[in-house]
């Protein structure tokens, strides 16, 4: 067996010295990443949906800004980006009855085939269907986009670090370039997106642009909260459903652990009696 | 069982006699789990974590099964049915998060396994077999979670995917092959993703199989304590049922709790926002990381920047990373020390501590991106980590002056217990 640790010493002393061979080589100089310098994180606010010190444990979707929002994605949004992932029945989620939900699937097209035919078609929507693409294809999207490919926002909360809080910083975010940073042709300047050029022009660029039909002041920062907040709706659909459950399955479990702890110390109460 | 004062299973219906005498199967769970199991009477918190990764898996499988039924593994449609199972499938959301913070769960409580284990001399004689069988199931675990995350299909999924079999081509002559071989192709594509989607689907049940190995080569020398001694007589040990059945309900209640917490309130916060795109083989993340259960590994792979003489640096990589877990499987030769636990291994003990910051360390760099000072920090490390196992518990073994061991475990517990309890004198049992 003092083979087993002769070679042990052997390969313990490889490893060892083949991995301090490379923490002693010099390091290239760092060259100070400009990107990296300049950009910024999103600013962490208070969201309604978030609930109690905005932990996320309780709370629930302020439904009349999910409508906001939804106004503001129609609006604006939808001009470039799809929300494939929704279905226009996932709509009463948001309050709408379900007469309003038909008449909001029917003012969308989506592809079909020509019954008589079998040719490429498209019909009026109906619940049951999904919020339909935009460009069929990422070719017809980036050729009408100067290149550039929007994104489905289905799940973009949930696919940027930030989430909610980076919508509504993006949105806002729009800034002159500091005289060190040359902004491409074509590109905007926005120091909360990754690359710091983002291809999207300002989507939300002047108070009023969008009139609310509730009387909500029309302001930037309204539209981006409202546009952050109905994204994190398609993105976590059944984000109520999940605190609400938690919160009984939390508590039944507390209830059951206490249980559980006064019958432990219970049935052990003898053993360390007759231990001390 | 093997000691002599285990109970007997005693069947007293008709029935139960019946039984008895064909399928012995209530006599075999009596032996293994309830009253017939005596285990020792000192058994702290810690060593409630085995029970709990067998519950881990048990969610895993469950879960896994459920949430299968309405995967569909091809790669035009794996994304979409997973948010399918989000959106439309009753309680989906539910099954995924839960399966998703699972796997993070069942690598948590399965490290801290190990670390009692290592802690407390587990893996040494009699019980060496039982170490080594925990580490088999730990490297299932390790195949089957990772396969598992490729079935997204989403960014990191077809990113890691093409990492971690990348590391394959890096061995001589038949690496490329191999890659090939687990890939179905020359990059993920639909091949990888249907051959991953049934492995993953089989490999928990292997683990389960090795777990029933596990808990069998537990039940010969019954299990260790805190104090590392052996058991020597009936009043050192308890039933198994009720005292640890209760024991490890109550554990069992704070895990499901601190479980539910994560999976209701913070379901993606142990998780990459990246996987929440699609696979794009156009697009490469800029920063490719595993799960947090994979960043020590992870960052032994990467601290190894430059040829060593013949070696190229990724091959030395790939050999450190392997190595790192397979030396595990002589721990129980290279620590030689007859005195188990830790308790009474003042030197040992402490660089057990070390290298519990070691890994956690090593943990945190594998994380981050491949920059100053992560990888100097991870380089050091990674030498500590090997130094550890395979230089210093050998010397320290063989030199180290051990604390006097109490006579039995009972007498430890008085030791203990004793000078507390008001009106009972404290009394060696015999």
């Amino acid at each position: 067996m003092s083979l087993v640790r002769l070679g042990a010493l052997g390969v313990g002393s490889f490893f060892c010295v083949a991995v301090l061979w490379g923490a002693v080589q010099p390091r290239d100089a760092v060259v100070p990443d400009p990107v990296k310098a300049l950009y910024k994180h999103p600013h962490a606010i208070e969201w309604v949906h978030n609930g109690a010190g905005n932990l996320g444990i309780t709370g629930t979707f302020d439904r009349k800004q999910l409508q906001r929002g939804f106004q503001v994605y129609k609006e604006v949004c939808s001009a470039c980006h799809s929300i494939n992932r929704v279905a226009f029945r996932d709509l009463a989620d948001l309050g709408f009855t379900a007469p309003e939900i038909k008449a909001i699937a029917a003012s969308y097209e989506v592809p079909s085939i020509d019954d008589k035919t079998g040719e490429p078609a498209t019909r009026k929507g109906t619940p049951a269907d999904k919020f339909p693409l935009v460009y069929p294809n990422e070719i017809a999207a980036r050729a009408a986009q100067n290149g550039a490919l929007p994104p489905d926002l289905s799940l973009i909360v949930k696919a940027r670090e930030g989430g909610t809080n980076y919508i509504h910083s993006l949105i806002n975010g729009y800034a002159d370039a500091p005289a060190s940073w040359t902004v491409p042709d074509g590109l905007y300047y926005n120091p909360y997106f990754k690359s710091l050029n983002i291809a999207m022009p300002p989507p939300l660029a002047a108070d009023d642009q969008i009139t609310y039909v509730d009387g909500t002041k029309s302001t930037r920062e309204q539209y981006a909260k409202d546009i952050a907040v109905f994204l994190t709706w398609t993105a976590e659909p059944k984000l109520e459903a999940r605190k609400e459950t938690g919160l009984a399955a939390v508590i039944f479990l507390l209830i059951m652990t206490g249980l559980g702890y006064l019958s432990y110390k219970k049935v052990w109460a003898d053993v360390k009696r007759k231990s001390a | 069982m093997s000691f002599p004062w285990a109970k007997q299973y005693q069947p007293t219906t008709e029935i139960g006699k019946f039984f008895d005498k064909q399928l012995p199967l209530p006599r075999f769970v009596y032996g293994a789990l309830g009253a017939g199991y005596p285990t020792p009477k000192n058994l702290n918190y810690f060593y409630n974590f085995g029970v709990l990764a067998g519950v881990a898996l048990v969610i895993q499988i469950i879960t896994g099964v459920v949430l299968g039924m309405h995967y569909a593994a091809n790669t035009t449609v794996a994304f979409d049915s997973v948010e399918h199972i989000m959106r439309d499938v009753n309680g989906g959301w539910m099954l995924r998060y839960m399966h998703a913070v699972g796997a993070s769960f069942f690598f948590g409580v399965v490290y801290v396994h190990i670390f009692r284990g290592l802690y407390y001399g587990s893996y040494k004689p009699p019980r060496e077999v039982l170490w080594m069988l925990g580490l088999v199931i730990f490297l299932l675990m390790m195949a089957t979670a990772f396969m598992g995350y490729v079935l997204v299909w989403g960014q990191m999924s077809f990113w890691g995917a093409t990492v971690i079999t990348g590391l394959f081509s890096a061995i001589p002559v038949v690496g490329s092959y191999i890659q090939t071989l687990l890939l179905g192709g020359f990059s993920p594509d639909n091949a990888t993703l249907n051959r991953f989607f049934s492995l993953h689907y089989l490999l928990p049940f292997v683990i389960f199989g090795v777990i029933i190995l596990h808990v069998w080569a537990l039940h010969i020398p019954g299990s260790n304590n805190p104090t590392g001694i052996a058991v020597k007589t009936e009043a050192d040990t308890v039933p198994f049922h009720p005292y640890y059945t209760a024991k490890d309900f109550f554990g069992l209640g704070v895990y499901l709790t601190l479980f539910a917490a994560v999976v209701f309130f913070a379901p993606n916060a142990l998780g990459e926002v990246d996987n929440y795109i699609p696979a794009n083989p156009l697009s490469t993340p800029a920063h490719i990381v595993p799960e947090w259960y994979f960043w020590p590994f992870y960052a032994i792979l990467r601290a190894f920047t430059v040829d060593f003489f013949f070696i190229p640096a990724k091959l030395m990589g790939v050999l450190a990373m392997f190595a790192a877990i397979l030396l595990l499987f002589f721990l129980p030769w290279l620590d030689t020390s007859p005195v188990r636990s830790n308790s009474y291994r003042p030197l040992n003990r402490i660089l057990f501590w070390v290298f519990v910051v070691v890994a956690l360390v090593l943990g945190v760099a594998g994380g981050k991106p491949a920059e100053e000072p992560w990888v100097r920090l991870s380089q050091v490390f990674t030498a500590y980590y090997f130094a550890h196992f395979l230089i210093i518990i050998p010397l320290v073994s063989r030199f180290e002056k051990t604390k006097p061991l109490p006579r039995s475990i009972s007498e430890a517990v008085l030791a203990k217990y004793g000078n507390s309890a008001p009106g009972v004198a404290a009394q060696p049992a015999e």
